[in-house]
């Protein structure tokens, strides 16, 4: 780098300041704004051409999409719903995010809380809100264990954790499905009312499910306000607490973290294993909640939540209030596609949707990123 | 105990074993190879699964429209070079996250495939066995590498291909020297996230062309579930190779292996847990990686993208 080898005057380095002048901050939000709306409106098109190109009628898919979010009766509440576990699972994976340690098997120990939680919720008797309180725990424990192997064979044997917790969430899914069809474990003891017996638990009774707010019409599960605080804390944890600013400094710079006296392997595993917890109770909460089977727990009872939770959090860059936001949005999607059946337009188009929305997201920050570095190139350039 | 171990013995002297076992590393193995060649130059390409999937859905498209294997391949080629072009262009050229960039694309391809099957749903069928005379009749391991499905003849020159590209070339020399240290390759005068582009195109051919193999060779027809992870689990071979071709080959066989198992162990008269052993092939993906990939070196750069100025 010539730039610091040639000793410069201090009045100097004021120059180029003078020279290019910083662009305004309003038009700098403009433009970032315009570059959103232009993605957005990139992706939707995409997806309106593929509907046309086989021969649906694209005003009727976005109308059905928004009926079946929003407009509808009823349908904002079963929105909030979906988006409860997607909220849970993204804060976890927001601070593992920030301390640098990647984990995408959040469908996997979302699996595990919502395997052991269920086991938990039908074999344990007792008073209704202690049951709750325990299968809530006992599932976010489980999620933690999950993504524990994953953090504990990183540090002992510095095995890729991307790996370990994307090839734990198949094992997950297995382990679950066998405990699913054994009668000591989790499958549901036979009854004359029910023909099929197959791989599928008892539902939760009736005084272990979590209550359900009523608002002109729209009911969802009391979880929603404790996950708004849940968000309310992990922003002010990252904002205001030693701790988070650790884990920020971990995921910056492990080597200055490390010299500073922050240690890799305690956060690094700290962090896992509360992103894993945070998986976990999103099942638990998915399964006392009752917007996601009904109360039972099946092979298929994850659906995916734990993916798109994870790119909650990848989109909203890990901004609590962000995840709040594109959560909500993401679970319209899903709530939407619902009502897509109406339109003949198969729902896997929702999931078109939503991925083209991710990638259309990544876009306008990669570009502003790309302009702030030219601008600094060509600024030190000035200077030499 | 002892009846796991008469099980044992009944699978490995058996020549259908290794017969799936060749099919199952051969799709391993072409996705494999391009990875290989992707991770080498710094990325992590999680979007092989998905490049992988829409080779196996255009694969069975271009055998709906044409009726013809040959073009099968060549459309699933094509679209694992489309699937590879996002991922290159987006992690490469706009420096987004590459895993966010990954796991949307497999999103992507899976909700786009589904759609389209149950739109369009094509009709194909496995391309007809190709025994080569005389090597084939080699007891025990002879049908299995030399009695398949055409397609699969494909992956035996690529595998040295591959390596003659990655040591044997200039363009080899940059891309791995983009892989371990990529300012300095910079200042050398080689486009770095070019060279990334490149190679990630080359994954997209290798993977694409796998599933169209995976199609056209082996199932016959396309499903959703038709990779099912596998694209996963050849990334993981790649880490249990170490990042070397011969590795790289080796944990193919190996989860191939281990996958054969699971389907020959109930022919040969044994029962074990069907859900138990579908997660074995994970399983000792993850025990093997643990006591073998600590011997080897990750490129250095891997997963780290490159902006000029930065670092």
């Amino acid at each position: 780098m010539s730039e610091q080898q040639v000793p410069q005057p201090a009045a100097k380095s004021a120059e180029p300041a003078a020279t290019a002048p910083a662009p305004s901050r309003l038009r700098e939000a403009g433009v970032a704004a315009g570059m959103y709306l232009g993605c957005i409106a990139a992706a939707l098109l995409i997806s309106a051409v593929i509907v046309w190109l086989t021969g649906g009628s694209w005003q009727a898919v976005f109308s059905a999409l928004l009926d079946g979010s929003l407009r509808a009766p009823g349908r904002w509440g079963e929105t909030i719903g979906i988006a409860i576990p997607l909220v849970v699972v993204a804060l976890g994976t927001a601070i593992n995010g920030r301390a640098g340690v990647v984990n995408i098997g959040q469908e996997g120990q979302l699996m595990m809380g919502t395997a052991f939680a269920t086991y938990v919720g039908v074999r344990m008797g007792g008073p209704g809100p202690v049951v709750i309180v325990c299968l809530l725990i006992v599932g976010a424990l489980a999620g933690a264990m999950w993504a524990g192997i994953a953090s504990w064979l990183l540090y002992w044997r510095r095995v890729p954790e991307v790996l370990t917790t994307l090839l734990l969430i198949t094992v997950a899914s297995q382990i679950s499905g066998y405990a699913l069809k054994v009668d000591w474990l989790l499958l549901a003891p036979f009854r004359e009312d029910r023909s099929v017996r197959n791989q599928v638990s008892d539902q939760l009774a009736g005084d272990t499910r979590l209550p359900r707010i009523d608002i002109w019409g729209n009911d969802f599960p009391i979880s929603a306000i404790a996950v708004v605080l849940m968000a309310v804390i992990v922003f002010l944890l990252f904002k205001r607490s030693v701790w988070g600013f650790r884990m920020r400094m971990l995921g910056r710079n492990a080597r200055t973290a490390q010299r500073a006296g922050v240690s890799t392997v305690k956060y690094g595993t700290n962090a896992m294993l509360i992103s894993g917890a945070c998986a976990g109770l999103a099942g638990a909460l998915m399964l006392s909640g009752g917007d996601f089977g009904n109360y039972r727990f099946t092979p298929g009872f994850a659906n995916n939540i734990g993916w798109e939770g994870l790119l909650v959090a990848l989109v909203a860059r890990s901004h609590p209030v962000g995840i709040v936001i594109v959560a909500f949005s993401f679970a319209g999607l899903r709530a939407g596609s619902g009502f897509l059946a109406a339109t003949g337009v198969e729902r896997e188009i929702s999931q078109v949707v939503l991925a083209l929305l991710v990638l259309a997201l990544l876009v306008p920050p990669a570009i502003l990123f790309i302009r702030e570095r030219r601008r600094a190139l060509s600024a030190t350039r000035d200077r030499t | 105990m002892g009846g796991f171990f008469s099980a044992i013995g009944d699978v490995v002297t058996n020549e259908v074993t290794y017969s799936g076992a060749m099919r199952f590393a051969a799709l391993l193995a072409f996705a494999a190879i391009g990875e290989t060649i992707a991770e080498k130059a710094g990325t992590l390409n999680i979007s092989l699964e998905g490049m992988v999937l829409g080779g196996a859905f255009a694969g069975a498209l271009g055998m709906h429209l044409t009726e013809s294997v040959t073009v099968g391949l060549i459309f699933a080629t094509v679209i694992g070079a489309l699937v590879a072009s996002v991922q290159a262009n987006m992690s490469h050229r706009l420096t987004a996250n590459q895993f966010v960039v990954g796991l949307a694309l497999n999103t992507l391809v899976l909700g786009i495939a589904s759609f389209l099957n149950t739109s369009i749903q094509p009709v194909s069928k496995a391309a007809h066995r190709f025994k080569i005379p005389g090597v084939a009749e080699i007891p025990l391991v002879g049908d299995a590498l030399f009695n398949q499905p055409w397609p699969l003849y494909l992956v035996y020159p690529m595998v040295p291909a591959a390596w003659w590209l990655l040591y044997r070339t200039r363009w080899g020399l940059e891309v791995r020297a983009v892989g371990e240290n990529p300012q300095s390759a910079d200042v050398s005068g080689i486009d770095v996230n070019k060279r990334r582009r490149q190679s990630i195109y080359i994954a997209g051919l290798t993977s694409g062309l796998g599933g169209g193999y995976l199609v056209l060779g082996q199932i016959g027809r396309f499903e959703d579930a038709v990779v099912g992870g596998q694209g996963f689990i050849a990334i993981a071979a790649v880490i249990f190779g170490g990042w070397t071709m011969r590795g790289v080959i080796g944990g193919c066989l190996l989860f191939g292996t281990v996958n054969s198992f699971r389907l020959t162990l109930p022919t040969v008269g044994h029962e074990l847990n069907s859900e138990l052993l579908s997660a074995a092939p994970f399983v000792v993906t993850i025990v093997t990686v643990t006591f073998f990939a600590h011997r080897t070196r990750e490129p250095r750069a891997l997963a780290q993208p490159f902006v000029r100025g930065l670092t």
